[in-house]
């Protein structure tokens, strides 16, 4: 099936009881352009780690903040691009733990971009001149081993 | 329109934890502030029931991760029963069937600790 680009956005409070419709408005998406339930509920958990650290790290709690949530639709692929302009924090400086010694250590916390890395087939994290930061994640409608060699 | 509720049902030694709707950074102090509760009176042989759990986010887990060390230091233990499949997913994506005894049944995890 061939998808034309589209466009979704939503600009919302910087609040936790806003994750709710936040993962409304993803899985709604997802499954409107054919993403299988699995593969639905994956976009939506890693939409609500990135907006959950942005609404605790990047703006501290401050529930006047925004954060924009764009979702992008081409032909072989979903992108989310969640957007704030607190505090910048980059990801790719965050080692990602083993998880065998981080369960033997019990660790709290910091579960989150371990799971958005595991749940899409690619972040990333940028902090922009303008003060913006942006986490961009994408999944694919094919898996990887499905996807037309390049 | 948040759904998530905290239920708690002593079954002799044993207390069960019952959470509805959502886990996540929003609701997680809700399941922390039980777990505390059962903690402080010193029931530390936990099972929580999931069986009507629609939702986990990292900030859920992260409960059961900040009380696992202390309950089990105190001869205690958190217990999982009846996950649905979405959220058995979400622990079994980072592990924690290696870390919780997770199951089917609330009825078998009481058992267990009966049998201990």
């Amino acid at each position: 099936m061939k998808r034309k680009t589209k466009s979704y956005l939503l600009k919302i409070p910087s609040q936790t009881d806003n994750l709710e419709i936040i993962r409304n408005f993803i899985s709604g998406v997802a499954k409107k352009v054919g993403f299988e339930e699995e593969d639905v509920n994956k976009i939506e958990l890693a939409a609500d780690e990135a907006c959950t650290n942005v609404i605790k790290h990047a703006y501290q709690n401050d529930e006047s903040k925004d954060i924009d949530i764009a979702i992008k639709i081409d032909y072989q692929k979903l992108t989310v691009v969640v957007t704030d302009r607190g505090q910048s924090f980059d990801m790719r400086e965050v080692e990602l733990p083993d998880m065998k010694s981080y369960l033997a250590e019990l660790r709290v916390g910091g579960l989150g971009i371990y799971l958005m890395k595991t749940l899409m087939d690619e972040v990333d994290y940028r902090s922009k001149p303008s003060g913006e930061n942006e986490v961009r994640m994408v999944k694919y409608f094919l898996k990887k081993e499905k996807r037309p060699v390049k | 329109m948040n759904a998530f509720k905290v239920k708690r049902k002593d079954v002799k030694e044993v207390s069960v934890i019952y959470l509805k709707g959502y886990l996540d950074a929003h609701t997680a102090h809700e399941f922390e502030e039980a777990l505390q509760e059962l903690v402080d009176e010193q029931r530390v042989r936990i099972v929580v029931n999931l069986s009507e759990l629609t939702y986990i986010s990292s900030a859920g887990l992260g409960v059961f991760m900040g009380f696992i060390e202390d309950v089990r230091k105190k001869k205690g233990d958190i217990k999982i029963a009846e996950p649905n499949e979405k959220v058995y997913r979400v622990f079994d994506l980072l592990g924690f069937p290696v870390l919780y005894e997770i199951f089917q049944q609330e009825a078998e995890a009481i058992k267990k600790y009966r049998a201990t």
